[in-house]
Order: C-alpha cells, then sequence, then structure tokens
C-alpha cells in the first residue's frame, strides 16, 4: 500500500512539473464563460458550430504562442511592452477597455458560483459575498500558490464532459462532417455565438496573463522551445474540451434547440451520469469559476499598474501600493455586486461577457502584432510570415463580424 | 534658485500667463518650472518672430551637463532641426520659445544625445532613494533665467497628477491643466536620485551612465530592483557593478534568475563575480546552469578558487551537502584564547558569516563547536577545548534539507557543522540557509 501512496505522489508531481504557465492558461480558459458559451452554442445550434473549432484553435495557438515569446525574448509583460513603445495615452486607453472587458468577465465568474451553488439550493446572497472574501484574501494574503494546484487537479472533471458526450452516442459521422464544412448565416443569434465562441477561447485577459506568467517563470529564449509546446498542447486541449461540450449539449437538446437560460439547462448535458449530473456539472462549474476569479482581478490590476507605473504586487503593502489594491478590491467587489443585484440575469451576462470579449480581441490583436513585428524589440525572433497572416486575418474576421452584428441589429430596431 | 534678471530683461524673460485664459482675465503668473510634456508641441519663433516649427523633443548631452537640456529638436517643413540651448533668448508658455541666433543646423542622429521623449518618457529608471524601479510620466524642468533661458531637469514625474497631465496634453491649454491637476497629490524624484538603465554598453559610455549611485544601495535593495527590470538591464547592471556589490547583490536573487544572468554575462565578468560569492551560493547558482557554461566560468575562475565550488556541486540541492557552505574557521582544541583572536584577526573577511567555530582533534576530526560570543568572556589563555558546548551537534552530508531544518528548531543552532563520514569537517550550514529554506516551502 505504501508503494501505491509513492507511485501516486509521484504521478502527481509529474503532473504538476510540466505545467507552466501555458497550460495553466488553457485550463483557466474554460472559464464560466467558457463552459456557458459552448453549452450554449451546443443546445442552440447543434453541431453547426463545431466548424469554428479548427480556426479558433489555430488562432489560438497563433495568439498564446506570440504571447509567450514575446514574454520570453523581452522578458516583459504585454502592458509594460505596450507603455514602452506606444506611450501613455494609448496604453491608458487599452487599460480601460482590458478593465471593462475583465469586469464583465469577473462578474461572468461570480455568476457561474452563483449559478452552480444555486443548483444545490445555496442563495446567491450567500454564495457571491463568501466567495468574493475568499478569493481576497487567497491572493492578497499569499497562499494562492498552494491553492492553484488543487484548482487545476479539479479540472480533472471536464473530463465528464468527454465521456458525456460519447455517452450520448452522438451522430459521429454528422459531427465530423459539421466539423469542416463552414456554415455562414447573417443570423443575429448565430453571429452573436460565433463572436462569443472567438471571445471566450481567446480572451484579451489571456494575452496579458500569459506573458506575465512567462516573465515570472523566468523562462529565456533558449528554453523557450519546450514551453511552446506546452502552449500548443494546451490550446488543442482547450478545444477538445470544448468540442465535447458542444456535443453532449448538442446531444442533450438534439429534438428542441433550446437557449440556455440557467445552470440546470447547462447540466442537461451531462445528463448520461443520471443523478450525479448536476453535482458534477456544478463542482466543474465552481471549481472553474473560483478559479478564474482568483486569477482575473490579479492580472488585471498588475497589467494595469504596470502599463500606468504604479507600483503593484501583492508583497507590497496597501500603503506602498494604495492604487494596486484599490483596483484590485474594486474589480472583485463591483463584479460580485452586480451578480447579487435582485433578479440579475446570470447566464445571459455571462454570455453577453464573452461577447464583450470577442469584440475587444482585435484591439490588443492589432498591438501585439505591432510589436512582435517590431525587429529592435524581438531581434531574430520576430514573427514569421504565417504567423501575421493567421493573427491578422482573425482581426479582419472578428472585426467583420462585429459590424455585421452591429448591422443587423442597427436593421432591425 | 535661480537667479533674478535685471528688471530691463525681466519681461523678455520671464514665463508670462495670461494671453491663453479664455475668460479674458490678464492674470500674469511666474513660472519657475515648465514640464516637458508643455515644453512638446511649443512654437518656435526666429529673430523677425516668423514661427519656425514646434519642438518635437529635447535632449541632454550628459558628457557636457548633467541636467541642461541642451538642444531642442524642432520640426520644420518635414525635416528636424537642431537648436542648441545658447541659441534661445526666451521660453514662455504664452509665446513659445524665442531665438537669438538663427543659424540652425538639421538634425541627424546623434549616440551622445539623451533623448526626453525617446528615451526617458515611458521608460523605467532607478529611483535611488526610494530603492525601486518607477516608469517615467513626465519630466519636470527648471526655468534658469541668466543672460538667456535655459531648461534644467528637476524631477521625473511618476504617479497620478503626471498621468493626467499626458492624457490632457494638447487637449486645453496649459494653464487649464496647471489648475485642474492642482489637487492630485504630485510625486515625483529628484534627477539626482534618478538611475537610468541603459543595456548597450557603448551608449552606457557616450551618455556618461555610471551604475555608481547603485553600489551605495543595499545589496538586498538593488537585488529587488534588479529583479524587477528585463532581462537585458538586469545583466548590464549586475555585469558593471563591482564584482564584490554584483556578487552581494545576485546572492539575493532567486538562484534561477542568477543563473540566467550570469549565462549570459563574458565569462570572465560572470568568473569574478562567482568569485566573490560565497562557495555554496556560487554552487546554487551555477547548479542551474548547463554544464558548459558552467566549464566556461570555472575555466576564468583563478585556479583554486574553483574547487570548492566544484565539490558543491556534486552534492544534491535538497541535502545538507546542497546547503552547506565550505568557509569555516577550524582551530585545534589546545588552542588558547588569544592565538584564536589573532588568527581570527588574520580571517576577517570570513567574520560575517561566522557565529561559531569549530574546533578538530589531532587527527583532523571534529571535536567540538565555541559559540564566537564565548570568546569575549574568557581569559587569554583558555584553551578553546574548555570553552566548547557540552554536546557537538552534527549531521551528514547526505541528511534531507527538512531533517536539517528540524535539527536547527530543536536545538536552537546558529551554525551546524557537516561532518563525513570519517568525522571530519565537510561544510557549514547557518541560520540564514534554514530561513531561505522555510520561506521557500
Amino acid at each position: 500500500m505504501p508503494g501505491f501512496f509513492a507511485r501516486l505522489k509521484r504521478h502527481f508531481f509529474i503532473f504538476f512539473a510540466v505545467l507552466g504557465p501555458g497550460f495553466i492558461t488553457a485550463v483557466v480558459d474554460n472559464d464560466s464563460g467558457g463552459i456557458y458559451t459552448y453549452s450554449q452554442a451546443g443546445a442552440r445550434w447543434g453541431y453547426l458550430p463545431l466548424w469554428t473549432l479548427l480556426p479558433i484553435t489555430i488562432a489560438l495557438i497563433v495568439t498564446q504562442e506570440m504571447c509567450s515569446r514575446m514574454g520570453a525574448v523581452t522578458g516583459k509583460g504585454l502592458s509594460d511592452l505596450i507603455r514602452e513603445e506606444f506611450g501613455l495615452r494609448i496604453t491608458f486607453g487599452i487599460m480601460l477597455l482590458l478593465i471593462l472587458a475583465n469586469l464583465t468577465n469577473i462578474a461572468a465568474e461570480f455568476a457561474g458560483v452563483a449559478t452552480s451553488l444555486d443548483l444545490f439550493g445555496v442563495s446567491k446572497y450567500i454564495s457571491v459575498p463568501l466567495a468574493a472574501i475568499l478569493v481576497w484574501f487567497l491572493a492578497v494574503k499569499g497562499n494562492y500558490a498552494s491553492v492553484e494546484k488543487i484548482f487545476l487537479f479539479a479540472c480533472v472533471i471536464y473530463l465528464t464532459y468527454i465521456i458525456a458526450g460519447f455517452m450520448v452516442k452522438p451522430d459521429w459521422k454528422e459531427a465530423a462532417i459539421y466539423s469542416v464544412s463552414p456554415k455562414l448565416m447573417l443570423d443575429k443569434g448565430y453571429i452573436t455565438m460565433l463572436i462569443a465562441m472567438v471571445g471566450t477561447t481567446i480572451a484579451p485577459w489571456m494575452q496579458f496573463y500569459l506573458q506575465s506568467a512567462v516573465v515570472e517563470k523566468g523562462i529565456t529564449p533558449k528554453e523557450y522551445r519546450e514551453s511552446r509546446i506546452e502552449v500548443i498542447v494546451g490550446c488543442i486541449m482547450t478545444s477538445v474540451i470544448a468540442f465535447f461540450i458542444i456535443v453532449a449539449c448538442a446531444g442533450a437538446y438534439r429534438d428542441k434547440p433550446t437557449d440556455i437560460q440557467s445552470a440546470s439547462d447547462a447540466a442537461l448535458a451531462l445528463k448520461p451520469f443520471g443523478e450525479y449530473a448536476f453535482r458534477l456539472f456544478s463542482a466543474g462549474l465552481l471549481n472553474a469559476s473560483i478559479f478564474a476569479a482568483c486569477i482575473l482581478p490579479l492580472s488585471t490590476a498588475y497589467s494595469v499598474c504596470e502599463g500606468l507605473g504604479f507600483e503593484s504586487g501583492v508583497n507590497k503593502t496597501w500603503s506602498e501600493a494604495p492604487i494596486f489594491y484599490w483596483l484590485y478590491t474594486l474589480l472583485i467587489v463591483v463584479g460580485a455586486g452586480v451578480v447579487i443585484l435582485p433578479r440579475f440575469p446570470l447566464v445571459q451576462m455571462i454570455l453577453l461577457s464573452q461577447v464583450l470579449n470577442g469584440m475587444l480581441l482585435p484591439f490588443i490583436l492589432i498591438f501585439m502584432i505591432l510589436l512582435i513585428n517590431k525587429q529592435a524589440l524581438m531581434k531574430e525572433w520576430i514573427n514569421p510570415r504565417a504567423y501575421n497572416v493567421v493573427a491578422w486575418v482573425t482581426v479582419v474576421v472578428v472585426i467583420g463580424m462585429t459590424l455585421a452584428l452591429t448591422g443587423i441589429s442597427l436593421r432591425e430596431t | 534658485m535661480c537667479k533674478h534678471a535685471s528688471p530691463g530683461q525681466a519681461e523678455a524673460l520671464t514665463l508670462v500667463w495670461g494671453r491663453q485664459l479664455a475668460n479674458g482675465m490678464t492674470a500674469e503668473t511666474t513660472f519657475n518650472h515648465i514640464f516637458f510634456t508643455e515644453l512638446l508641441g511649443m512654437p518656435v519663433y526666429d529673430l523677425k518672430h516668423r514661427r519656425i516649427g514646434r519642438v518635437k523633443d529635447a535632449a541632454l548631452v550628459p558628457l557636457i551637463h548633467p541636467s541642461r537640456i541642451d538642444r531642442f529638436l524642432v520640426s520644420a517643413g518635414g525635416s528636424w532641426l537642431s537648436i542648441r540651448y545658447d541659441q534661445i533668448a526666451s521660453i514662455s508658455l504664452a509665446d513659445g520659445i524665442q531665438l537669438s541666433n538663427e543659424r540652425l543646423y538639421p538634425y541627424h542622429s546623434d549616440e551622445y544625445m539623451l533623448r526626453m521623449q525617446r528615451d526617458l518618457l515611458d521608460q523605467q529608471i532607478i529611483d535611488v532613494n526610494g530603492r525601486k524601479v518607477v516608469r517615467v510620466n513626465d519630466v519636470t524642468l527648471e526655468v534658469k533665467r541668466d543672460e538667456r533661458d535655459s531648461l534644467l531637469i528637476h524631477e521625473i514625474d511618476v504617479g497620478l497628477r503626471s498621468i493626467f497631465r499626458r492624457l490632457v496634453q494638447g487637449v486645453m491649454p496649459a494653464l487649464w491643466i496647471r489648475a485642474l491637476q492642482e489637487p492630485i497629490q504630485p510625486n515625483s524624484i529628484r534627477w539626482d536620485f534618478c538611475n537610468i538603465v541603459e543595456a548597450d554598453p557603448l551608449r552606457r559610455l557616450r551618455l556618461n551612465i555610471s551604475h555608481e549611485r547603485l553600489e551605495l544601495m543595499h545589496p538586498a535593495d538593488l537585488a529587488d530592483i534588479v529583479e524587477e527590470l528585463g532581462p537585458a538591464e538586469r545583466e548590464a547592471i549586475i555585469g558593471t557593478l563591482d564584482s564584490e556589490v554584483a556578487a552581494e547583490a545576485l546572492s539575493e536573487i532567486d538562484p534561477k534568475m542568477q543563473a540566467n544572468i550570469l549565462e549570459n554575462l563574458e565569462p570572465d565578468v560572470a568568473a569574478g563575480i562567482v568569485e566573490e560569492m560565497s562557495p555554496d551560493q556560487a554552487a546554487d547558482a551555477l547548479g542551474q546552469m548547463e554544464d558548459e557554461t558552467t566549464e566556461d566560468i570555472f575555466d576564468e575562475m583563478e585556479s583554486g578558487e574553483d574547487e570548492e565550488v566544484r565539490e558543491l556541486l556534486e552534492y544534491d540541492e535538497d541535502t545538507a551537502g546542497g546547503m552547506m557552505n565550505t568557509e569555516a574557521i577550524l582551530l585545534s582544541a589546545e588552542t588558547t584564547l588569544d592565538e584564536a583572536l589573532k588568527c581570527l584577526r588574520d580571517h576577517e573577511d570570513l567574520l560575517e558569516s561566522t557565529h561559531v567555530l569549530f574546533l578538530t582533534g589531532p587527527d583532523g576530526k571534529v571535536t567540538g563547536a565555541v559559540p564566537l560570543a564565548r570568546l569575549f568572556l574568557a581569559e587569554g589563555s583558555t584553551r578553546l577545548g574548555e570553552l566548547a558546548t557540552d554536546r557537538l551537534i552534527a549531521t551528514k552530508p547526505a541528511e534531507k534539507k527538512n531533517r536539517v531544518a528540524e535539527l536547527f528548531d530543536k536545538y536552537n543552532l546558529l551554525a551546524l557543522p557537516v561532518l563525513e563520514a570519517d568525522g571530519t569537517l565537510a561544510g557549514v550550514i547557518t541560520a540564514d540557509d534554514i530561513i531561505t529554506v522555510l520561506r521557500k516551502k
């Protein structure tokens, strides 16, 4: 028996040894926004959205790779680089956008906490404030690092989606055909869904978080090759889980496509697990939400303070880094605060936050492309042409979709 | 602070406000400072008061003067002109820059210039006094009124007030900005306390940037600063500091980062620093590197200096062998106190990290330990053996880190000898090594 535990412990350690910034970012990518967006896509549109996963994965790999490369080569965070190369005004504008996008994301995470515990009958007036306090203390009191591994390990709950995806006995032939045949429709709901899919998978905050994490870990250009593999594996894993969430939801709602309105709607995807479906869904969503809620406000506060040149860091005191702490605290308080407003449309709010992510992504991406093509900054590590093509196509497509959505909305009114 | 010009000149030379006041007030306020954001875009007039262009940048030439704005770079019809400070008659927020000399030359990139906009604004500099890295939002220039107006860098502005100023610069008249920013607390660093970080050694020379002021800081503070900078700047600082200071600062940095820095320095510079580090810390840093790089550094080290580090590298990081230091004071148990004190005086460099003396028997085995404090109370003729602690607590090189920490806790140790199987001294672990272990948990 001790031998067994020793072995288990060893496997556990190997599992975490390979974990770097790229992997963690990929896992956090499937936060409450991700789960609901993919669930909604499958429940409402069946297998139809599956084709988007391939191009989104390619764009995700390219953007994440660009960030980690910039981090490794320059040793500086994304907001630092934007500030040094584009000056204060542009930095300020981008930081405002980032705060706006991330605030809605943080609210989405707390909404995820609210909906997941709601399945057990815990009122959001209790669950959300408790989660907010927990998150605040975890980061500020510095014991986040030790808890991170628990969050990461708990993410194996996502595997249930893969099992559920098989158990609903999907029409694999149909799913395979839809995975490679793009369908475009000038339908408001469909385009909104597409933007949200892009936004939730390639979220703006991830670019800032990943690059800072690469810098923090002290990855050098020399060690960068291994780091790149990890980034690519992480991205593919994110998309595989997204694929199975969509397939599982498409299977659950095969007969009557529905808009996801509540956590119990989304939990239906796991119905092959019978009476455990709700518990599994709830546990997975709660873990993902709190995990992301720990990372998002902190990463936002760091990015903003670094870009604007304020003192930052949880190792500083409140009086040494007042703006950092105030921003961090406000993000949590406001994010959690809006969620506990009575009759707040939780699920719609989560979905909308991902649409906003998608709409803001091109702005961040444009600056990333400009930065990574600067010879003086990146030396021999500037972007290869293929990367630029993918990145620019992503920018153009997302802006195009946003314009199309605006156009349709304006015509309808 | 600044000399007052004679009454006749004063009118032309003072910075006069008023004309730009939208409400028609004719308040005349004299300012003795001007912000770089206000200087940017300021019109420049020739002797016949024709506008020739606007200020695009301003530069110091640190080899000539450490704080005076020596050149004004002005865009005039598509090309840039370079105006020297002594070609200017007056500088005023209301009236712009008035020239006294019209022999202007086109600007060509000059490596001796530290350009405010390009090289200083938005970049990181070190606040030596506040011991931190800050980002430059704006620069406060002092207006010096002699026979001509000249500008001296007074302070580097950081914080909210300067951010506000930058954001609204050009959007509203400068006077409004000055009035609106009033309630915001200023946050500035005196230019004397600023240290610019330049990664390119040639440019560092041309710009007359030295790191002397950094050497006066506490190594631990310096280490914090170095950790905050980018890799190129880190290497620049560590590589140019005096190797003893560099070694002390480096010892306070995370071993992986230490290795990254040392790897990128020239092997002879790195070797100079490694020699100054204590052997256990040098081994920690070198242990993180590729063997090839380690060998390059060893090759550059003076013969003998590398032996101890090489030995330490053999031990596993997580054991007593990996934690211990090989520098220790070892004396025969028969030594008298007077002889011991003489010996200590001869090894002054070891004293800082020594809390305990170790005693050996005739066969070289460690027999006892004498806390340094006991030496003060004993007679000069006392033999060290009589001063030794009752029981010698020791460990072996293969002992696990955690177990070593437990020993320190249990026996309240300051230093713990690590003994080879034959009882001879392999090294010493000190309490500060234990604190590092505990902090990392």
